[in-house]
């Protein structure tokens, strides 16, 4: 393998496959590098190994081949588990926010056990809350005081946290009802757009992925089938993304046709 | 004479009996406290523990309370006096309630906010302290309330061995076939049965997760 460049990619995978203790091959051979800053979309069907993927990164799974070098250091021999974690944001579709929480002790989570000075934490969570459009009065409610759509954006703003370069979200919108889908999509393309972070992005819906991801990464039963920019994405001649996009135009024109009725 | 008539004459015996009862409650549910709950966190930690471990205290609770006092007298130390008897057989028999509620309890928080804790690099400790065991407290005070008041109607049996409490009554009535002496015994057993199960319930209200 060339080492010269991984120099640009925050997070490589060097033929990794994960397979379960009873033998069944959730992900094979991966190989796939993922450049600093990008937003990197794993697309696919329920059960395709997308969310397997995420999990690598941050060793919430061991590979059971390869290794996945993530600033340079592999997350199984080089890297500390905890300090691995910690400079990785990690956000997922049941948003996982601790019931028992204030949203400001959620926000403050990673600061906190990263024993940050409690003023530092205080100004950090205002400043979060600000970014990702929430009022700070929130800070002191506890999360099932809270919609959907805020539950999400506390979720997000608790990965950004630590101010991590790595960020990685799991369809964190897709329990949302479609308007809160759309306005936080807005809003992760414009806070992406400052922040600059490296985003692996996992959903099964095309049209976000068209939307969100400078790459998309097309998974099929374990596999890598395709990884493409959106454009070259939609006029793919491969019969697997070829497969996709149809699905997607039918879906549309169905709506169109029922819109236009 | 009726009861009411006996337990005021009788006040220092009856107030002695119920003191006496309530110690060997309390000795035996805190050692329960301090045992069953790592024990119920060390299966959750290591799976492969947990049918040893729920098999033994199942097998306690199945033998007959007389019949473990008798086990239990060849112990050293333990065997000398009574008391000690009582309360080792008396924790025994918290063990399992305990143990499976801080099981189930932990098993029972919600795997999304365990994982994303772990996602986001807590230590085992920290996620223990800080998510597993607060979450869970409401099930976990559960298992203690159900301990405590069975732990109170079995120590009426300690005085089978000389072990005190309010069973004294309970068996010198049964030895004089006079039931209101049985009721001395049996009434502020009941009293103290009820009053463990309200205070436990409410902690376990207020403690139970939001």
């Amino acid at each position: 393998m060339d080492d010269s460049g991984s120099h640009d990619s925050a997070i490589e995978f060097r033929n990794v496959s994960y397979r379960l203790d009873g033998g069944r091959e959730l992900l094979s051979q991966l190989n796939l590098q993922i450049l600093r800053g990008e937003t990197l979309v794993l697309l696919g069907r329920s059960g395709s190994g997308k969310t397997t993927t995420l999990k690598l990164i941050n060793h919430l799974l061991a590979p059971s081949e390869g290794e996945i070098r993530v600033e340079g250091r592999s997350t199984t021999t080089e890297w500390d588990v905890i300090r691995l974690r910690r400079m990785i944001g990690y956000v997922i579709q049941d948003v996982g926010l601790f019931p028992h929480f204030t949203v400001e002790r959620n926000v403050a989570l990673v600061p906190k056990i990263e024993k940050w000075p409690a003023e530092r934490i205080q100004r950090r969570v205002r400043e979060l809350l600000h970014l990702v459009g929430l009022d700070s009065q929130i800070a002191s409610r506890y999360p099932r005081e809270l919609s959907g759509g805020q539950r999400q954006r506390v979720g997000v703003a608790r990965a950004l946290a630590a101010d991590p370069p790595i960020l990685l979200m799991d369809e964190p919108f897709g329990a949302l009802d479609p308007i809160t889908r759309a306005e936080l999509q807005r809003e992760f393309l414009s806070l992406q757009n400052r922040l600059q972070k490296t985003v692996v992005f996992v959903t099964h819906d095309m049209r976000e992925a068209l939307l969100l991801g400078t790459r998309i990464a097309l998974i099929e039963a374990g596999r890598l089938v395709a990884l493409n920019t959106p454009e070259e994405f939609l006029n793919s001649k491969d019969p697997l993304v070829v497969a996709y996009v149809d699905a997607f135009r039918t879906d549309l024109k169905t709506s169109d046709k029922r819109g236009n009725s | 004479m009726n009861v009411w008539q006996f337990m005021s004459q009788n006040r220092t015996e009856v107030l002695e009996l119920t003191l006496e009862h309530l110690w060997l409650v309390g000795v035996s549910m805190a050692l329960a406290v301090l045992i069953g709950i790592p024990l119920g966190i060390l299966i959750t930690r290591w799976p492969k523990l947990n049918k040893p471990v729920l098999g033994g205290a199942n097998i306690i609770q199945t033998v007959p309370s007389l019949a473990l006092f008798g086990f239990l007298l060849p112990v050293p130390w333990i065997g000398e006096r009574a008391d000690r008897l009582a309360i080792l057989a008396l924790t025994l028999y918290a063990l399992l309630p305990l143990i499976r509620n801080t099981y189930t309890g932990i098993r029972g928080d919600d795997r999304a906010v365990v994982e994303a804790g772990r996602g986001m690099g807590m230590t085992d400790r920290q996620l223990l302290s800080q998510v597993e065991l607060p979450l869970a407290l409401g099930v976990i005070i559960a298992g203690v309330r159900v301990a405590t008041v069975i732990s109170v109607g079995l120590a009426t049996i300690a005085a089978a061995i000389g072990a005190g409490g309010l069973g004294e009554f309970i068996f010198r009535g049964l030895a004089m076939v006079s039931n209101q002496l049985i009721l001395v015994g049996a009434i502020p057993a009941a009293a103290l049965a009820m009053l463990a199960d309200v205070s436990l319930g409410w902690l376990e209200k207020r403690l139970a997760p939001h």
